[in-house]
């Protein structure tokens, strides 16, 4: 079984990682690095749980093997507090009560984080739209997508 | 849950992957984006004993323009990339807006324009818009080069007429016409999944505002896209009013297409969605043509 060593950026941080070659980028973060923030749900694309940034735009970790991150830039869900602060999202979605069994909330939070990074003011619609590789079980969407639009207006009286 | 063991090679150049390709063939699989591929490995219903990832290799990922007026596309461009080109938005319309259609915006980060192609999936929007358009595609294998007609390229399910040690390199529009236009519309239960039916269509007009051509595909109703020429021979010299158009769709719909049935839609649902389709499709064409 081949192994290889690959120098990747994980919410902010090198780290040079030696795995098999069909580990995928879920199983390398879990596994390997325990963070385990990341949910492994469909392992085939459909439910969005194992969401995380790749050079700044949303990839289902389940579906990139670990070697094809070789010199990329991961974000995770562990990657969004920074010095014991909530990222506006994380906070908007507990005000919005956007979080119920948690298992979606990594992935809806990093394809949230890339859709504000993009367009720091969204509508609904384009929050949705965002939002649609993102399976929830619990809430019913409405108070996600309510999460997001605080965490835009947030932002925006941050900056004002 | 997890992909078998496989030897991975991750050439830098499409010289090098011909050459993995030449020496393994039969034995490899190429990765492009991976959003079908991975899935499958996931589930082990593929086990490639060797993998040749293109991700390296940014000699593949380019929207150009070409001297005709139509658009060159590397085969490793993403879908996220050409969703966003100024370039394909301008000459290639139809591509643009099939593109929102395809999964979701994960798949689309990471999904390739070739990846798709090669992969002739019936249900994929991609290789139906190529239908739809003429587009022509470049293969390699070893120094020789050869294009092939999109229509002539997808064969039956999940198959193409690239041989084991070839590569899908470009996909190459034609120029859009003068006077025509285009439209996407597919049925799927949810945004992003899988559609039920999906036709591509366009229509250019004459002076006297009759249909000079038709171009018309379907996606999900068979073992491959379909470009369907009975409709298009109907409607194709005639001016594009609720009647005609209605008559082409029902053409469509019993004629040229073989939809299957599955535990989402029967053929008759099929059908029907291809009629109803293709008479939205061809309408919002022939509006847009003559208002352009």
């Amino acid at each position: 079984m081949a192994h290889h060593t690959i120098t990747v950026t994980i919410n902010g941080e090198t780290e040079i990682v030696t795995v098999p070659s069909h580990m995928t980028l879920l199983e390398m973060l879990r596994e390997e690095l325990a963070l385990t923030g990341t949910k492994n749900g469909c392992a085939s694309g459909e439910c969005g749980a194992c969401t995380v940034m790749m050079n700044g735009a949303p990839v289902n970790s389940c579906l990139v093997l670990a070697v094809e991150t070789d010199g990329a830039e991961i974000m995770t869900v562990e990657g969004l507090a920074h010095d014991h602060t909530l990222d506006p999202l994380q906070e908007a979605f507990v005000e919005s009560g956007a979080v119920q069994c948690g298992f979606c909330t990594p992935g809806m939070l990093i394809s949230s984080k890339s859709l504000l990074m993009r367009n720091p003011n969204p509508t609904d619609h384009d929050i949705r739209e965002a939002l649609v590789g993102n399976l929830c079980r619990c809430t019913g969407y409405v108070r996600i997508v309510d999460g997001v639009r605080q965490a835009a207006k947030l932002v925006a009286s941050d900056t004002k | 849950m997890k992909p078998a063991p496989f030897e991975y090679h991750a050439p830098a150049t499409v010289e090098q992957a011909l050459e993995l390709l030449a020496t393994h063939g039969y034995d490899a699989k190429i990765l492009a984006g991976g959003q079908s591929l991975i899935p499958t490995m996931n589930f082990r219903l593929a086990q490639p004993a060797i993998l040749i990832d293109m991700n390296n290799i940014p000699a593949l990922r380019y929207i150009e323009p070409t001297p005709a007026g139509g658009v060159r596309i590397g085969a490793m461009t993403r879908y996220q990339t050409a969703e966003r080109s100024p370039l394909i938005a301008e000459r290639a319309p139809l591509v643009a807006e099939a593109l929102p259609h395809i999964a979701h915006p994960q798949i689309r980060t990471r999904g390739t324009m070739g990846g798709a192609i090669a992969h002739a999936d019936p249900a994929a929007e991609l290789p139906a818009v190529c239908v739809a358009l003429g587009a022509r595609f470049k293969l390699r294998r070893g120094t020789q080069e050869r294009w092939i007609a999109a229509e002539d390229f997808f064969v039956g399910l999940f198959t193409t007429l690239l041989e084991p040690d070839e590569l899908l390199l470009e996909i190459e529009l034609p120029p859009l016409p003068a006077r025509s236009a285009w439209a996407f519309t597919e049925v799927a239960r949810r945004h992003g999944d899988y559609a039920l039916v999906g036709v591509a269509a366009g229509i250019t007009l004459d002076d006297a505002g009759n249909c000079a051509d038709v171009r018309l595909s379907f996606l999900s109703v068979g073992d491959r896209a379909v470009l369907a020429h009975n409709a298009i021979a109907a409607l194709k010299g005639h001016p594009p009013t609720a009647e005609t158009i209605a008559h082409a769709a029902a053409i469509a719909a019993a004629d040229d297409i073989a939809p299957n049935a599955d535990i989402h839609a029967s053929v008759d649902y099929r059908r029907h969605l291809a009629k109803t389709l293709a008479q939205r499709a061809l309408t919002q064409a022939a509006e847009r043509a003559s208002a352009g």
